[in-house]
């Protein structure tokens, strides 16, 4: 074995390179199929630019709602100042969906005791950041209350 | 008769020596027998497992329309339906249990010591594996609890730097929980865990098979004769009525405290006040409700996960990092960290359940 000449070797040598290179281009190509595959193609997000929720006598003072807003949930609260605020209902924490919590006057997330204030302010608990807001429009002559991104926010 | 058959098949297999080598393996009496038996509860639960999950598969559907009917339809129609649901889940919890308990005692004997630091490592990945399996059957049942405890669990990966969007979307299949994460969670739960699962439990045994028992180190170095017992029949026996045992338990706990359904996810609803994560991942809740927004410059969901990962790798780690257990040594410094471990779990489980 010692004794081998020199060009044997690196014949051997070079099989071995070739082998071992042909077997990583073939784990290769059976793997990265299976990466893309797994790997979610992008969604169809539904472009909402609004959502209507219906007459604002019907949301009695110091109440909230979840509502959906495309395919995202979105809350609207009503507080005892009887003044309308709506945010998206995801919390900033880890994606629980958040609630009104009428006795604290605040929006509150039952998953890891997150608090917000009704500007959706993240005041207690665990959430990193602030609420993101909607605006609450309602239409002078029907009463209705439609929901609308806030400007210069993105979904 | 019997016997015409054993050679037919012992002319052409030589089965023989593997009951020679059933003869010959001997299981190790000492104080801490009893912990030896953990290890084949695990594996008689796991069985179990296969074989109640096997069942409900001929009913269970899977798809947010589906998935709760099958389970409502199998627990109030189908016969002994409701029985073998709640044995499955009632089970998967029991492994949990008997697997810390395994891994714990493996621990604190330095079982991993050399030469069995595989045994060891293939141990540490199905317990990661059971996790995971825990995880993912839970949301099977598409109900509020198992619909929150996934968007949580799942959206945590978000705080890894850089690859964490994209694990989020490859573990939902989108950005958010979904039918079609049902579906993700679904094939891994039934195909994919158990196949790896089945494979490195075969290597673990194997292991164990080829080594032995491993003795505590005191007996190993001690020039006392040591007491021994076949493992077949005696061991084998003992087993099986612990294994007996184990099961008259779960049948008693299926049919009195059977496991509740819930209400139907929806994925536009609050997360109900109250909402716990199953107790084997309460810690972690507990943990993560605690961590303040921020620690310094980072978020403290990044920390405490920081923490969790490294925790884990230096679980998987242990053989290697312990140098004086391959020495039949004791390490005073192993025995603390394993008792902080399990104070750690222990006590963050009980704060889960008592605070809200």
């Amino acid at each position: 074995m010692t004794n081998q000449q020199p060009d044997q070797h690196t014949r051997r040598k070079f099989l071995a390179a070739i082998l071992s290179g042909s077997f990583i281009a073939v784990a290769g190509a059976i793997i990265y199929p299976i990466f893309r595959f797994l790997t979610p193609p992008p969604q169809e997000t539904e472009i909402v630019a609004s959502a209507n929720l219906g007459k604002s006598a019907d949301f009695p003072p110091n109440t909230g709602k979840i509502f959906r807003f495309g395919n995202r949930p979105g809350i609207i609260i009503r507080g005892s100042d009887s003044k309308f605020r709506a945010f998206f209902a995801t919390c900033t924490h880890l994606d629980c969906i958040v609630q009104y919590d009428a006795k604290a006057e605040s929006i509150w997330c039952a998953c890891h005791n997150g608090r917000y204030d009704l500007n959706g302010l993240n005041i207690a608990g665990p959430p990193p950041r602030p609420l993101t807001p909607l605006k609450v429009n309602i239409l002078p002559d029907s009463d209705e209350v439609i929901i609308t991104m806030t400007e210069g926010k993105e979904v | 008769m019997s016997s015409r058959f054993f050679n037919w098949f012992n002319n052409r297999y030589k089965i023989d020596t593997l009951l020679y080598f059933s003869r010959e393996k001997k299981v190790p009496v000492h104080r801490g027998t009893i912990w030896y038996y953990f290890g084949g509860i695990s594996l008689f639960l796991f069985g179990l497992q296969v074989l109640t999950g096997l069942l409900l598969l001929f009913y269970y559907r899977v798809g947010p329309d589906a998935s709760f009917e099958s389970i409502k339809f199998i627990i109030t129609r189908v016969r002994f339906g409701w029985f073998l649901r709640s044995m499955h889940t009632w089970s998967a919890n029991l492994m949990v249990l008997t697997v810390i308990v395994h891994l714990f005692s493996v621990f604190f004997h330095r079982s991993y010591r050399l030469p069995r630091e595989l045994t060891w490592l293939t141990g540490v990945v199905m317990l990661f594996m059971v996790m995971a399996f825990g995880f993912s059957g839970y949301l099977l049942p598409w109900n509020e609890l198992s619909f929150f405890a996934t968007k949580v669990g799942t959206d945590s990966v978000r705080a890894f730097p850089i690859v964490g969007d994209f694990l989020l979307k490859l573990m939902r299949g989108g950005s958010d929980v979904t039918g079609v994460t049902l579906s993700r969670f679904f094939g891994l739960h039934i195909a994919v865990l158990p196949l790896l699962f089945t494979m490195i439990l075969a290597l673990h045994l194997f292991f164990v098979q080829m080594q032995g028992m491993s003795e505590p180190m005191k007996k190993q170095t001690s020039t006392a004769p040591r007491r021994t017992i076949p493992f077949f029949p005696d061991f084998a026996l003992r087993d099986l009525l612990v294994w007996l045992v184990v099961f008259d338990f779960l049948i008693a706990l299926s049919v009195f405290f059977p496991w509740e359904l819930g209400t139907k996810a929806d994925p536009f609803a609050s997360a109900p006040a109250g909402i716990k994560p199953e107790w084997y991942f309460l810690f972690v809740f507990q943990a993560l409700k605690m961590l303040p927004a921020h620690i310094g410059p980072f978020e403290g969901e990044l920390v405490g996960l920081t923490f969790l990962g490294i925790g884990g790798l230096a679980l998987v780690l242990v053989p290697f990092l312990d140098r004086a257990a391959a020495k039949n040594l004791r390490n005073r410094w192993f025995d603390l960290a394993g008792a902080l471990a399990l104070g750690f779990f222990a006590i963050f489980t009980v704060l889960g359940y008592i605070l809200d």
